[in-house]
C-alpha cells in the first residue's frame, strides 16, 4: 500500500467515531466602516509604528516624491508594468533613466544582478489599515517577488482606494492563487533578548507613498 | 459507522524528536539549577505575554475570532481525508508535487532524495517545527547534505550545537553576550571586534547568510497553513529569511503536518488575525508569503510538499485529545505557563515544549513511549494556557485525560498493587459511607501523636512522602468537623442554625492559631 493510501486509511480509521463538522460562527468583524481619511490616518500610524517611512501625497505629487527618495540610489529597479507616470520625475534626459533597471518576464534580472541594485519601486495590490499591512500579488505594477526582496530599499506606492480597514476586507479583494507577499514594515527580528531590531534579510528601508 | 477490513486497528505512532529521554521532574530539577536560564526565560515570557495582552485587547472581536478559529479547526479534523485530497488536487494542478510520509524516517528519506536529484549538497532552511520534529538536519548531514538554518535564533542554536528551547524564539535561553561568543567562535567571517549590541549581532548574521541566500539552489521550509480550496501554502515570518528561501532558489521542498489545513481561502482571514497577535504580540508579522504550486516566472520552478503523518493520525484517534492537533504553534501557552517559565523548553525533551507539548508529544508517540508519560503531569492545571490559546484548545482537560490514560496503561502491569492503588481503594472504602468515615476519623489523635510537640508532620511514609518533601503538614485537629458539628448541635432545636446566644469555648487549636 502506498504511503498516501496508508495515511488516508489511518485517518479514516481514527475518525470512526464520525465527529461532526461544526457550523463556523463568523461573528467577527467583516468590515471596518471607516472613511478614506480615517483609513489613511490609521495606516500611517501603524506603518510609523513599524519604523517604515510614510508620505501622504496627492497622486500628482507621486513622481516628485519617488525622485526625491531615489536621490541617493546609484541604481534602482522597476517592474515593467509600473505606472510610467510615476517615474516622470526621473526624467529621460538626466541620470534618472540611466540608473534604471527594468525587470520583465521576458528579461528577468539575475539574483546577482538584483543584489547590486540599491532600490526598488513597486505598486501594491491592497493595504490593511488596522495592521499596517501592504499586500503584493505579483501584478504587473509589482513584478515578481525577487525584485521587492533583494534590493535594500523598497519604495512602495499605495493608492488610497486600495486601503481596506481590516484584514477580511483586504483578503476578499485578492486572488489567493497569485504569488502573494504581505508586508508589515521593514524586516525585523526579536530573537536576541526580545529586543526588536529592524532590518535583517529583507529590505532594511521601507518607504511607503500613500497617493490620494 | 464504516468498517475498514484488513486495516490494523493499532494507532501508528510518531518517531523522531518527540521524546522525553528522562522524566520531566528529573529534567526540570536539573534545568532549575541554571540561574541564567531562569532569568532569561522570566524576562522573555513576561515581555511577550504583556505585548500579546496589549494587542489582543485592541480587537473588539477577539473572542469571536477565537470561536471561529476553534470551529474551523474542529471541522478540519472531522473532514481531514477530503480536505487533504482537495488540497492535493489543487496544488498538483498548478505544478506542485506532493509526497506522503508515514513517519519521520520516510519524510527524511524523501527530502534527501529530492535534494540528491538536484545534484546539490547544500540547502538553506526556513525555521520549521516539522523538520525539527523529524530531525531533518541531522539526517541530511549523515547523507552528506549540509542544511543551513537561516532564522536568526535557529542559526544561533545551530552554531552552538544546542537545541531550541521555545518554538517561537528558540534561542531565548541565551543572552546577548553568550550569542556574541557563539558568533565569534563559530562564524569564520565574524569581525573579531563584534560587540554584543543586538543590531550589531543581527547585521553579522545578515552578512554571514547573504551569500548563501543569493547562491542557494535548494530551500527547505515548513508551512503555517495550507488552504484546501485554493491549493495555497503560507509561511509567516519576520526577518525576510523566509522570503529569501521561498523566492530565490530553483527548488523548494516544504514539509508540513497533515493537520495544518484550512478549508477555504476565507479562513485565512481568521488565522492571520489570531496567529501574529498570539505569537509575537504584533498586530501583524513583518512578512507572510503565499504560493500555490509553481508560480510561473516567479520563484522556484520545482516545488514539492511532503505531507507528514508521524503520529498525527494516532492523535486524531483519541477523541478527547484530538483537538491538540488544532495547534497553530503560536507559543502563547508557553509564555503564560508557570511551569514552562521556570523550567524552560529543554526539560520537556520533545521538539514541542510547554503546555501544548505536554499533551501533543504523548499523543503523537503514545503515552508509554520513553518518559512521555511524565509530561501530562508537568502542569499545575491552572488553566492559563487555555485562556491564552487562540484556537481554544482545552489543554487542562486533555492533561487530566492523558493522566488517566497513563494510569490505565500501567494498570495490571505489576503483580502487586501499587501504593497508589491501595491508597485509592482505602479512600474509596472510607468515603463511601458516613459511618466508615467516622471510623477513620477516630484515628485523628494518632496523627497528632505523630506530629509531636512542634505540631507539624514533616515526613510521611511511602509515596505520600512526595507531599512532605517540600512542605510540612500541620497536626490534625483533636476532633473532626463532623464530630464538632454533632456536639454543637446536639441540643439545638433546628440543626444548621447556630443559637445566637451560644458561643463556643475556643478549642486549644483555636488558641494556638491566635498566638
Amino acid at each position: 500500500m502506498s504511503a498516501r493510501e496508508d495515511i488516508l486509511t489511518r485517518i479514516r480509521t481514527a475518525l470512526q467515531d464520525s465527529p461532526e463538522a461544526p457550523q463556523i460562527p463568523r461573528e467577527y468583524r467583516a468590515a471596518s466602516g471607516m472613511g478614506t481619511d480615517e483609513l489613511i490616518e490609521l495606516l500611517v500610524d501603524r506603518l510609523v509604528d513599524y519604523k517604515a517611512q510614510v508620505a501622504v501625497v496627492q497622486e500628482s505629487d507621486v513622481p516628485a516624491r519617488i525622485a526625491s527618495l531615489l536621490e541617493g540610489a546609484k541604481t534602482y529597479v522597476v517592474p515593467e508594468g509600473l505606472d510610467a507616470g510615476w517615474l516622470a520625475g526621473m526624467g529621460d534626459d538626466g541620470t534618472g533613466s540611466s540608473r534604471r533597471r527594468t525587470d520583465s518576464p521576458a528579461e528577468p534580472l539575475s539574483v546577482a544582478g538584483l543584489d547590486g541594485i540599491d532600490a526598488v519601486v513597486t505598486g501594491s495590490a491592497v493595504a490593511v489599515a488596522e495592521t499596517g499591512t501592504i499586500i503584493l500579488d505579483g501584478s504587473a505594477n509589482q513584478g515578481r517577488r525577487a525584485i521587492s526582496l533583494v534590493p535594500d530599499h523598497h519604495i512602495c506606492v499605495v493608492k488610497a482606494a486600495d486601503i481596506a480597514g481590516i484584514l477580511p476586507e483586504a483578503l476578499r479583494r485578492i486572488d489567493g492563487t497569485r504569488p502573494i507577499t504581505m508586508i508589515s514594515g521593514p524586516s525585523a527580528t526579536s530573537d536576541i533578548e526580545l529586543e526588536r531590531v529592524e532590518g535583517v534579510h529583507g529590505p532594511r528601508r521601507l518607504d511607503v507613498i500613500i497617493a490620494r | 459507522m464504516t468498517t475498514f477490513l484488513g486495516m490494523p486497528a493499532l494507532p501508528a505512532y510518531g518517531s523522531g524528536n518527540l521524546f522525553a529521554g528522562e522524566t520531566f521532574p528529573a529534567a526540570a530539577h536539573r534545568e532549575l539549577g541554571n540561574a541564567q536560564l531562569r532569568a532569561n526565560l522570566g524576562h522573555a515570557t513576561h515581555t511577550i505575554r504583556d505585548k500579546r495582552q496589549a494587542v489582543v485587547s485592541e480587537l473588539p472581536d477577539w473572542e469571536q475570532l477565537r470561536d471561529a478559529g476553534s470551529a474551523i479547526k474542529e471541522s478540519v479534523m472531522a473532514t481531514l481525508p477530503e480536505l487533504l485530497e482537495e488540497f492535493e488536487k489543487n496544488f498538483t494542478a498548478r505544478g506542485g508535487v506532493i509526497h506522503w510520509a508515514r513517519d519521520a524516517r520516510e519524510a527524511n528519506d524523501i527530502v534527501a532524495e529530492l535534494v540528491r536529484e538536484t545534484g546539490e549538497t547544500e540547502v538553506v532552511k526556513v525555521k520549521s517545527m516539522a523538520t525539527q520534529e523529524i530531525g531533518l538536519n541531522e539526517y541530511l548531514e549523515e547523507q552528506g547534505i549540509q542544511a543551513f538554518e537561516t532564522d536568526l535564533a535557529e542559526l544561533i542554536v545551530q552554531l552552538d550545537h544546542d537545541k531550541p528551547s521555545h518554538i517561537l524564539v528558540p534561542a531565548i535561553h541565551k543572552n546577548r553576550t553568550e550569542i556574541r561568543d557563539i558568533f565569534l567562535r563559530e562564524m569564520p567571517d565574524a569581525d573579531p571586534a563584534l560587540t554584543d549590541d543586538p543590531p550589531v549581532l543581527a547585521m553579522a548574521a545578515r552578512e554571514h547568510l547573504r551569500r548563501k541566500f543569493l547562491t542557494a539552489k535548494v530551500a527547505v521550509s515548513g508551512a503555517n497553513f495550507a488552504i484546501a480550496d485554493s491549493g495555497t501554502l503560507a509561511v509567516v515570518e519576520s526577518e525576510g529569511n523566509g522570503r529569501m528561501c521561498l523566492t530565490l532558489p530553483e527548488t523548494l521542498i516544504t514539509v508540513m503536518g497533515i493537520e495544518k489545513l484550512l478549508p477555504t481561502w476565507q479562513d485565512l482571514e481568521v488565522f492571520m488575525q489570531l496567529l501574529p497577535r498570539s505569537s509575537t504580540g504584533e498586530r501583524m508579522n513583518p512578512y507572510t508569503s503565499l504560493w500555490t504550486g509553481v508560480m510561473e516566472g516567479d520563484g522556484p520552478q520545482n516545488v514539492h510538499l511532503v505531507l507528514l503523518d508521524n503520529g498525527r493520525s494516532a492523535a486524531l484517534a483519541d477523541g478527547m485529545g484530538r483537538s491538540a492537533l488544532h495547534c497553530i504553534r503560536c507559543s502563547a501557552c508557553m509564555n503564560v505557563c508557570p511551569v514552562y517559565e521556570r523550567t524552560g523548553g529543554h526539560a520537556y525533551g520533545s521538539t514541542y515544549p510547554g503546555p501544548i507539548g505536554a499533551i501533543l508529544s504523548p499523543l503523537l508517540t503514545g503515552i508509554q513511549a520513553e518518559e512521555n508519560s511524565s509530561l501530562p503531569y508537568a502542569s499545575s492545571l491552572c488553566g492559563a494556557c487555555y485562556d491564552a490559546c487562540p484556537v481554544k484548545i482545552n489543554i487542562p482537560d486533555i492533561l487530566v485525560h492523558l493522566r488517566s490514560v497513563d494510569v490505565d496503561s500501567k494498570r495490571g502491569t505489576k503483580k502487586l498493587p501499587s501504593q497508589m492503588d491501595v491508597g485509592m481503594k482505602a479512600a474509596s472504602w472510607a468515603l463511601s459511607s458516613g459511618k466508615r468515615l467516622g471510623l477513620v476519623e477516630k484515628g485523628l489523635p494518632l496523627g497528632r501523636l505523630a506530629a509531636g510537640p512542634d505540631r507539624k508532620i514533616t515526613r510521611l511514609p511511602g509515596i505520600a512522602g512526595g507531599w512532605t518533601q517540600s512542605r510540612d503538614i500541620p497536626a490534625p485537629p483533636a476532633q473532626s468537623f463532623r464530630d464538632w458539628w454533632a456536639k454543637e448541635h446536639r441540643d439545638a432545636g433546628s440543626p444548621g442554625q447556630p443559637d445566637p446566644g451560644h458561643s463556643h469555648e475556643p478549642s486549644r487549636d483555636d488558641k494556638e492559631a491566635q498566638q
